[in-house]
């Protein structure tokens, strides 16, 4: 095998559609030859911007997403390797760096498409005005349940079959056989007829030669040998034995901490900041005043830590110091009464189909804010030497990050190096840029580098909180109490848009909401509005069925006659649960069905209402994300949205007093503990639906399971979560 | 000047005492595999055994470990690297998801183990509700400490 040269590869066009879009080439002169540097050692040579393969015919998967526990990197990997024909054992990956050729062009789409299916997206279809669209916008997320079902579907496989047809084209030619001669099988080339076998590795140079297909040939699922399977994941080993390194071990030379003070009242700047007991005690460095933030960097994390305690801060007013939750309710409910809304879905003439209907039923439903109390307190470690920001800290977005590090710093962007570490949870918070920016501007003071770490405590009162939201519902009811009208206005409308339709058919809609203004962050909470309108959407209906003295079971059944997948998970979890086996005096079950990110999923839960607290005893779930890529990954993936969600519904609870918020630390803010977890039996459905995400739709459907089960055991009804604080002995 | 005996080594540390014992197991003795998690012994992610008994080391001053044996998750395997049984079945049954959290749940179920070989739910229930995973992987690991408790 001669020596590879860097002439000759792949270059931008080698693959239409989306592997072009973050496709690059690395002969000389391509447009990004600064990748080809970050990902290629000598001997190695990039196929494609997803694969490289070695001499000793490892294959690396290059994965343009973040691990925070969902197992993305087997998962990407895994993709990729099945459609090459690559032998499992000897495949690796490796993280792609902040670079534009990784710009997640999918989930831009999606954000700008509003969801709308694109007739052969997979296999073909991106144009270039998306790809410089989703370019402009600097995305390279982890978020939206996006790895498998874009990255994987859209890159990674397409990449593994380009690479073994170029790879078997090589070969043909190399023996001078024809193509159909070939067959490849983990990693090798054989000629039967000859007798011949090669590892990959052999033809990768000569690959190179050829055109890349445009349009390479995906298996179908009866030649998948990897996809479907359990395969183990990479990143566990590391993670059992102390050795797996997030962003908060991160250790460098010389390093310093900060400890670091946000507003009480989010959006107020410091007025003054009195440092003098502060930086009198032991090992502290400076105390800075950063005009949002205080920060002390010192010695040791603990000693600025107890230094910033010392530090005497006052903080300017912004006019929200007197708004307490309230007050925040109350302004939602004067902005649903103003009569201005904005439509969301407005189907025949609901309102006049009410007023006409048999009866009606009304019901106000709320949510509180919620904090993402991800394990690892966010930190980012920063280092400004030679003209350069170096950054080592776990984000959901590296590349964002580093372009607004090199607005905020005045850099050149290839002057910013990020160096994204595992996340010790993400679920949307380390998509928010504040804690890398903060450690940039610190650093910026020093030729140190600092790494900066957050306490619980600003984690628990300087989050981008999920929403504190209302929605009122009114359905017109038929004689057969099936509803022939549905209106609903709620406040707090962000990201997915169409988070609040129904799957359920009813002829007349009208789904709208309304603006408020108030001083709290949104952001982005494990499923996002799924997470209130699950509840919202599956408790109405749960009354509705309740009010025509119906089975809340069949009651969703009769209104998804022409929804077949939804019906499927349903009838699954239903089944899963034996739902109609009677249960002890004082048990319920409570059933919900929630549509997000292209996955459907179906839970019933059952309460024991007997105690002191309700105590969920076990959950059925029933899932339909089109095809399982990884049984076991995506089982662990609802598994943990069902818990992640399970803790909201029972204790998750941010209040804002005197503009501030009230909570602190998990004393306060209390999570879901192993005496509190069900028992999860998890069915997975195969529909051979487009691939939808794993990692946000079990959390939006086990609120109203819970409360559906509560009220069936009870017959209270929960309207506003969580549900610790409720009287009846639920507290 | 404090002394420890970690993992089976003895440290000398010269830190302030009141300085919790994870920083300086963190930062002084560069065993990052023991996590800050909360400071209030509310998470368990800090969780270490001193003289065999599970702390939360971000609430322990290292003066009271003076002179105690501590043992962080760099420690729980066998010298030659063989793991733990319960390190073994948080594999097998693929427990850990952002991980985090991890070390301190594998410390709490050593310490469940060694006390309690053959626990009941109750004492899982009992020994493991300390120890807080975002992640939701409690299922796995009430199931990975009764595979280990078999093996």
């Amino acid at each position: 095998m001669g020596k590879w040269t860097r002439r000759g590869f792949i270059t931008a066009g080698v693959l239409t559609g989306g592997v072009l879009a973050v496709g690059v080439g690395i002969r000389e002169g391509h447009r990004a030859p600064g990748l080809a540097d970050m990902m290629t050692e000598d001997g190695e040579a990039l196929v494609n911007v997803w694969v490289k393969i070695a001499p000793d015919n490892t294959v690396t998967a290059i994965v343009p997403h973040s691990e925070m526990g969902q197992g993305v990197f087997t998962s990407m990997a895994q993709m990729l390797a099945d459609e090459m024909d690559a032998d499992w054992d000897k495949v690796a990956f490796e993280q792609a760096p902040a670079h534009e050729d990784y710009a997640n062009y999918a989930l831009g789409r999606e954000f700008i498409m509003n969801g709308a299916t694109v007739p052969g997206f997979v296999q073909d279809s991106l144009n270039g005005a998306f790809l410089m669209l989703t370019k402009n916008m600097s995305l390279q997320i982890t978020g939206g349940s996006t790895a498998v079902r874009f990255t994987g579907q859209g890159g990674m496989r397409i990449a593994g079959a380009a690479a073994r047809e170029m790879i078997v084209k090589a070969a043909a030619s190399e023996w001078d056989v024809k193509r159909s001669e070939l067959r490849t099988d983990k990693s090798y080339v054989h000629h039967d007829a000859s007798g011949r076998s090669e590892p990959y590795a052999t033809f990768a140079v000569k690959a190179a030669e050829f055109a890349p297909p445009t349009q390479p040939t995906l298996k179908t699922p009866d030649q998948y040998k990897l996809m479907g399977q359990s395969l183990k994941r990479f990143d566990i080993p590391a993670k059992v034995d102390g050795t797996a390194e997030f962003g908060i071990d991160v250790d460098l030379p010389g390093m310093k901490h900060a400890a670091i003070m946000g507003p009480p009242v989010l959006g107020a700047s410091v007025e003054s900041v009195d440092a003098s007991s502060a930086e009198a005690m032991p090992g502290v460095v400076k105390v800075l005043n950063k005009g949002d933030f205080v920060a002390v960097v010192a010695d040791g994390y603990w000693q600025a830590e107890n230094a910033l305690r010392a530090v005497g801060v006052t903080w300017t007013k912004t006019g929200a110091e007197n708004m307490s939750q309230g007050d925040l309710f109350a302004s939602h409910r004067a902005a649903m009464d103003s009569g201005k809304s904005i439509k969301d879905v407005k189907r025949g003439n609901a309102e006049k189909t009410a007023a006409s209907a048999a009866r009606v039923f009304e019901a106000e439903y709320t949510v509180p804010f919620l904090a993402h109390a991800a394990m690892e307190p966010l930190n980012a470690t920063a280092w400004m030497h030679d003209g350069t920001l170096e950054l080592w800290s776990g984000l959901q977005n590296p590349l964002g990050v580093r372009d607004q590090l090199a607005e905020e710093m005045d850099l050149k962007k290839d002057k910013v190096i990020i160096h994204n570490t595992l996340l010790g949870g993400g679920f949307g918070r380390r998509a928010m840029p504040d804690y890398p920016s903060q450690a940039a501007q610190i650093a910026a003071e020093f030729d140190h580098p600092v790494k900066l770490i957050w306490s619980r405590e600003q984690d628990t009162t300087q989050d981008w909180y999920r929403p504190a939201a209302v929605s009122r519902f009114k359905a017109g009811i038929g004689e057969d109490g099936m509803p022939v009208s549905w209106e609903n206005l709620f406040v707090e409308k962000h990201d997915p848009p169409e988070a609040s339709q129904i799957p359920y058919e009813i002829a007349d809609q009208h789904i709208h909401y309304a603006e408020t203004e108030h001083h709290m962050r949104f952001g982005p909470w494990r499923s996002v509005d799924h997470t209130q309108h699950g509840f919202f959407i599956e408790s109405f209906i749960d009354e509705l069925a309740h009010e025509a003295g119906q089975d809340p079971y069949q009651y969703r059944r009769a209104l998804l006659a022409n929804a077949p997948r939804h019906m499927a998970a349903l009838d699954a979890a239903a089944k899963a649960a034996d739902w109609d086996r009677p249960r002890p005096e004082g048990h319920g079950l409570g059933i919900a069905l929630v549509d997000s990110f292209g996955t459907v999923v179906a839970h019933v839960a059952e309460v024991d209402a007997t105690g002191e607290r309700p105590r969920v005893t076990h959950v059925w779930s029933a899932a339909d994300p089109g095809y399982v890529m990884n049984p076991d990954g995506f089982i662990a993936q609802i598994e943990s949205g069902i818990i992640y969600g399970l803790s909201a519904t029972l204790h998750g609870e941010i209040t804002i007093e005197n503009g501030a918020v009230v909570q602190s630390n998990f004393h306060d803010y209390e999570i879901l503990r192993m005496k509190e977890a069900p028992e999860i039996s998890v069915t997975l459905i195969n529909s051979g639906a487009r691939v939808g995400g794993g990692g946000e739709p079990g959390t939006p459907p086990i609120a109203p399971a819970v409360t559906n089960a509560i009220f069936n055991a009870t017959g209270e009804r929960i309207r506003d979560l969580p549900v610790s604080k409720h009287d009846g002995g639920y507290v | 000047m404090v002394t420890l005996k970690v993992n089976g080594e003895t440290r000398q540390v010269d830190v302030d005492p009141d300085t919790p014992l994870l920083w300086v197991v963190r930062e002084q003795l560069k065993l990052t595999g023991t996590k800050f998690g909360c400071g209030i012994a509310q998470c368990g992610a800090c969780t270490v055994h001193l003289d065999g008994v599970p702390v939360r080391s971000c609430s322990t001053p290292v003066s009271f470990a003076d002179g105690s044996e501590v043992t962080t998750i760099e420690g729980v395997a066998e010298p030659d690297g063989t793991l733990h049984a319960i390190q073994q079945a948080w594999i097998d049954e693929q427990v850990p998801q952002c991980g985090y959290c991890q070390s301190g749940q594998i410390m709490s179920a050593v310490a469940l183990l060694k006390e309690t070989p053959d626990p009941t739910d109750e004492d899982i229930d009992a020994a493991m509700s300390g120890n807080i995973c975002r992640c939701g992987a409690y299922g796995r690991i009430r199931k990975a400490i009764k595979a280990a408790a078999q093996a």
